[in-house]
């Protein structure tokens, strides 16, 4: 790893001071993401600065039909969280199945979303939702935050403070687990929502990063029941293909990924 | 060049670490505290979890002055004196090791996985729980039957207090 200087903020304002003055300022909240990529000396931060400690940017409100979770709680509070098992168990299942049990006690919501890795469990959650992710500066929809592989929507400094979910009728997330990386080799996850929409995302598939399904959500409009996706073909064209996994391998998994998930939403 | 200050196996420590120090480093390299290893490098096999306040990290990936002000907890911190912790005691009587170097980082993912299920495991969570940890010699077998003798140890250990 090559030099950096560490501060510790203590609040979203003192951070976003801290970045500005930084010639190449990174922030860090877990550390998951960052630290492995510095080490490779794929990134060397001027200044890495510690935003997982701020109060105000960690813990989890259920209000009416929206579930915030703030950007710096660790993937396992937000499995063990009380409001998240009973407004939209299935993003307590997603970070069940995310890491291991040390990388949940560390990786964030936050983290997870700003860096956006095509295979990243949590930019499909977000997407079938139809969250809000809330910045230091303005409100962005999923749909407008995510731009393809490790790209978002966020300005240079810009912070993530929290992502607001609408609490949905159903929603069930299911995923290839690569067995080494827990990854996921491809991920699905189906929302219904209270206004009747269907919303299905997929991850790990898509050569830009986390895509909808329009195909499977027709299918689920129309009828919602893993069977109703039987007939569906999912195009292999632009997923991606390594030796994990061939482009038509993963066109299936999303179709086999989405029955699960699916039937895990009930 | 910056003091970072913790309490390491309860004792309060200040070390003169570069910002770039990650924790495993801090523990070995400046305090000598050699039990915690370093396999991977990458999070991956679990040789390094340490607790930061009571929960398993992989101290390979945590920086040493993110720990700054934390309670760290290494496999050099877990016996009383003489008297091995009852998971260490459960890794001898049940064989769960071979070449050893996986072990500190098992033992400490292991008590964590104890703390957090309240004892009550069966065979397939300790599995599950177990997949940050990586063993090439055992295939896990006598490491999942130590965990389990472990919490009954444990749950023992802790009605009786």
């Amino acid at each position: 790893m090559y030099q950096t200087t560490y501060h510790r903020a203590s609040s979203v304002d003192e951070a976003a001071a801290l970045f500005a003055k930084g010639s190449e300022a990174k922030f860090l909240a877990g550390g998951h993401t960052l630290l492995p990529v510095m080490k490779q000396r794929l990134a060397s931060p001027s200044d890495v600065i510690d935003i997982g400690k701020i109060k105000d940017l960690i813990g989890v409100q259920l209000s009416g039909d929206t579930l915030v979770i703030k950007a710096a709680t660790t993937y396992y509070d937000i499995m063990t969280n009380a409001d998240v098992q009973k407004a939209i168990p299935a993003i307590s299942y997603l970070t069940s199945v995310l890491g291991d049990p040390a990388v949940r006690h560390r990786g964030t919501i936050g983290g997870s979303i700003a860096n956006n890795d095509p295979a990243a469990d949590f930019p499909a959650a977000l997407i079938s939702l139809g969250a809000t992710v809330k910045t230091n500066k303005r409100a962005i929809t999923a749909d407008d935050f995510f731009k393809g592989l490790f790209t978002t929507a966020l300005e240079d400094g810009e912070i993530i403070t929290e992502v607001a979910f609408p609490v949905p009728e159903k929603a069930g997330y299911a995923k290839m687990r690569h067995p080494a990386s827990r990854f996921a080799l491809t991920g699905v996850f189906v929302t219904k929502t209270k206004g009747g929409d269907v919303r299905v995302a997929a991850t790990g598939a898509s050569q830009s990063g986390v895509m909808r399904v329009p195909a499977i959500e027709a299918a689920l409009k129309s009828n919602w029941s893993a069977s109703a996706i039987d007939g569906v073909t999912v195009s292999a064209s632009g997923l991606l293909s390594d030796i994990h996994g061939s482009s038509d391998y993963r066109a299936n998994l999303v179709k086999v990924m989405a029955q699960r998930a699916v039937q895990a939403a009930g | 060049m910056s003091t970072v200050k913790l309490t390491v196996n309860g004792k309060a420590v200040s070390v003169e670490v570069e910002d770039r120090t990650l924790l495993v480093h801090l523990l070995r390299d400046h305090l000598n505290l050699t039990g915690t290893h370093v396999g991977c490098d990458t999070s991956q096999c679990g040789a390094c979890v340490v607790h930061i306040d009571g929960r398993s990290v992989k101290s390979c990936t945590v920086l040493a002055a993110q720990a700054a002000g934390a309670n760290v907890t290494t496999i050099e911190g877990i016996a009383k004196g003489d008297e091995l912790h009852p998971m260490q005691a459960a890794f001898r009587d049940n064989h769960g090791l071979q070449c050893g170097y996986c072990t500190p980082g098992m033992i400490m993912s292991a008590i964590d996985i104890v703390h957090r299920h309240g004892g009550e495991l069966d065979e397939a969570t300790v599995r599950e729980e177990l997949e940050g940890n990586i063993c090439r010699c055992t295939g896990y077998h006598n490491i999942v039957k130590a965990v389990l003798d472990a919490a009954g140890r444990m749950k023992v250990a802790q009605a009786a207090e």
